[in-house]
């Protein structure tokens, strides 16, 4: 945590400046899937609590608890963010139990793990059931959680379109809507607006810098925008891209995560464009429709390296002429 | 014999990667790869004591590659003609156990420097190692990954989670055995 | 025994003779095996064509390669067995075995190479058997719409994997399209239901009237009409 500890700055202030931040989210799916969110979420930040005192308590045996850091609560929260409404509780709990388990715990705890736990969960689970974490609810069913009509997102249409279904692309929601959140996905990824208004209020409270999340949404933008003009067809708009499935959620809270992203501004920019280059390549060529929580891990495990050739100017070092 | 635990070549050595990682989607999968490089290991271990005072220095890799590759074309045709079954499945794997480096190892090691029973014997305990290493990670990998083991439901089939199955399930309770073994080892 | 010198003689001779004996023990046993390795290849072949055609035996009669391997149609006395591939799958080229009776009706299938996503696209070689949820056996292709209820067909995609269902039904139709001795597609998915290749019900009118004829790719003349592709 080296680079962001400064007088009064701590482990739990930025925990819980990123938990404050992502209220905005949580509402809005409260509101958009009903009961449902309100499961997946109780249930996820419950167990990541309940494996990280466990794990400490009896296989690491440590003496201090670090379940009141809010890291756990928050890895809780960013994980049922990245889940469908409808998914079954014993699945949230095995999510649960990789994250802090496999994602954090195994590489010794908090600073030490070299992925974003929310997402190694994430990824073991989409790999592991892709048939339950591909069926995403259609919203504004309230009362409804395991038994909600699901429907094809965005994002598979544009997949769809990419593979040669040339009318798909017309029957996706207009950028606006995509925007606001009216679109399906994962419990706290589709509203744009509320995303950004954490990001907005992350970054008055100097919680973050604006590096990684505008270098990866703005090669994103780039990178969409150009597939699109060689063939709009096949390629969906740029602004499509930046309000469907998991980019605003990755770009402003997973991929800025402290640990597990690089030190100085020019790692960050570095980092940031890379995950939105991965991201688009992912989503147009690879197989699954979503790329951006394998683009946030691949980059994860290049940051040592990046950190590595972006070191920090050492106080008093003499410029090289 | 002390290729079953105290060297064990996967857990401990971490030699042969490649199938280790490549072969073990299911108990029988993992324990047919295993007798598969037994079968070599025993069979090149055996004839390199024979031969290792007929063979200059200067050339005994090439002869030791040149008897392990014939051992394992032999195998590779034996069971295309007699266990076609298992042959489809391991197929792409099988000519790989000319570079498994457990068996050039053991030759360059052991078989070059010891009679022919010892040799036997070493080529026997190392292989079971290697049996049982990728036998113990097939099963955790087919139970955790299709709710079976060698073939017997234990769970339903919906509750298993695909990744074990898939190429990272590999890496994930390979790290895990290993830790678990390394703890045995030092208790 | 003491160890050989490395002189180059002595390199040179023992390399030789090393090889001189695995090359002839590999030799005999190649001879040994040969002719079992080719039994269990075609028995392979001939065991597939008998699962999709559901039938204990069946004997080929003849073997038609379409378009350089597009497509291979295996006639045999208990109905007519074809594999055919479609590129539009999720992870690439999809093959099947499809086995037609006499009337053209779906016996059974096989997929017999695939990349699809496990857990996903990879359920295609169960999801459309007897009694699944995309039961196409006893189906006819040119009689059922054999595309994706999502596309107005008659047969449920795999969960999630609509791309994977219609390049495995593309490469059911296009079987039933080699099968009809008609031109084989590889490239495009199905969306839409094949047409009858000059079909039974244009035979009549095609055989009574030469200008039909031609215009229903049939051949022969007016009392000698034989329909169907040239």
């Amino acid at each position: 945590m080296s680079p962001h500890v400064h007088n009064n700055d701590t482990v739990e202030r930025n925990m819980y400046g990123v938990i404050i931040a992502l209220i905005p989210a949580l509402l809005w799916s409260f509101y958009a899937f009903g009961l449902g969110s309100v499961v997946v979420t109780l249930t996820s930040v419950a167990a990541c609590v309940f494996f990280e005192w466990a794990i400490a308590k009896f296989i690491l045996k440590s003496e201090t608890s670090t379940i009141t850091d809010g890291s756990a609560i928050l890895t809780g929260l960013l994980l049922a963010f990245n889940l469908p409404s409808n998914l079954p509780i014993w699945i949230i709990i095995i999510g649960a139990l990789v994250a802090i388990g496999i994602g954090k715990m195994t590489f010794g705890g908090l600073g030490c793990n070299p992925f974003n736990p929310a997402l190694v969960g994430r990824v073991f689970l989409l790999i592991s059931f892709p048939v339950q974490m591909t069926s995403w609810p259609v919203q504004g069913q309230w009362g409804a959680y395991l038994d909600a009509e699901t429907a094809a997102t965005p994002l598979a249409l544009m997949k769809a379109a990419v593979k040669g279904d040339a009318s798909a692309l017309d029957k996706l929601p207009s950028a606006w809507e995509m925007f606001m959140g009216a679109d399906y996905g994962c419990v706290g990824e589709v509203s744009a607006l509320a995303l950004l208004l954490g990001l907005g209020y992350m970054l008055w409270k100097k919680i973050i810098t604006w590096h990684v999340p505008v270098s990866v949404l703005g090669t994103i933008f780039v990178f969409a925008g150009l597939m699109h003009l060689v063939d709009p067809t096949m390629y969906a708009s740029p602004m499509a891209h930046l309000f469907t499935g998991g980019v605003m959620l990755g770009a402003i809270f997973m991929a800025t995560d402290y640990v597990t992203s690089p030190m100085t501004h020019k790692g960050m920019i570095i980092y940031g464009v890379a995950i939105g280059f991965l991201t688009v390549v992912i989503r147009l060529f690879g197989a699954y429709p979503e790329g951006m929580s394998f683009a946030i891990l691949l980059m994860n495990a290049f940051t040592p390296l990046i950190n590595t050739y972006c070191k920090p100017k050492r106080f008093g070092e003499v410029v090289k002429k | 014999m002390n290729g079953i635990i105290k060297e064990n070549p996967t857990f401990v050595l971490l030699l042969g990667m490649c199938p280790t990682l490549g072969t073990t989607s299911s108990a029988i999968n993992g324990m047919s790869m295993g007798l598969a490089t037994m079968f070599v290991l025993i069979l090149s271990n055996l004839v390199i004591s024979l031969i290792k005072n007929l063979i200059p220095d200067m050339v005994r890799i090439p002869s030791f590659i040149v008897v392990i590759a014939s051992f394992v074309t032999l195998l590779q045709m034996l069971m295309q003609a007699y266990l076609p079954d298992i042959y489809a499945t391991l197929g792409l794997f099988i000519p790989l156990i000319v570079v498994n480096c457990i068996i050039l190892g053991r030759a360059e090691a052991f078989a070059a420097k010891n009679g022919p029973i010892a040799s036997i014997f070493d080529g026997i305990g190392m292989g079971l190692g290697f049996t049982i290493a990728l036998t113990v990670l097939g099963a955790v990998r087919e139970i955790l990954g299709t709710g079976k083991l060698f073939g017997l439901t234990l769970m339903p089939e919906e509750y298993g989670m695909l990744v074990f199955v898939l190429a990272p399930g590999a890496f994930i309770v390979l790290g895990y055995l290993i830790a678990i073994v390394n703890k045995m080892r030092k208790a | 025994m003491k160890k050989l010198e490395s002189s180059l003689l002595n390199m040179a001779v023992v390399l030789t003779v090393i090889s001189v004996i695995a090359g002839g023990l590999l030799a005999y046993v190649n001879g040994v095996t040969e002719g079992p390795i080719q039994e269990i290849k075609a028995k392979a072949l001939a065991d597939g064509i008998k699962a999709v055609l559901q039938a204990d035996e069946a004997t080929v009669q003849s073997t038609d390669t379409i378009d350089g391997g597009v497509a291979i149609v295996y006639k045999t006395d208990k109905g007519t067995a074809v594999q055919a591939v479609n590129n539009n799958a999720f992870g690439g080229s999809i093959k099947v075995l499809v086995g037609f009776d006499a009337e053209g009706n779906i016996l059974g299938y096989n997929v017999l190479e695939h990349a699809e996503t496990p857990g996903l696209g990879a359920k295609a070689g169960e999801w459309f058997q007897k009694g699944a949820k995309g039961d196409i056996i006893g189906k006819h292709p040119a009689k059922n719409n054999l595309t994706v209820s999502k596309d107005g067909g008659e047969v449920d995609a795999i969960t999630a994997s609509t791309i994977t269902t219609r390049a495995f039904l593309g490469a059911v139709n296009s079987a039933y399209q080699a099968y009809q001795g008609g031109a084989v597609d590889a490239n495009s998915s199905a969306t839409q239901q094949v047409k009858e290749n000059a079909g039974d019900a244009d035979k009549a009118a095609c055989c009574g009237d030469p200008a039909k004829c031609e215009a229903n790719f049939c051949t022969g003349d007016k009392e000698n009409c034989v329909c169907g592709s040239n």
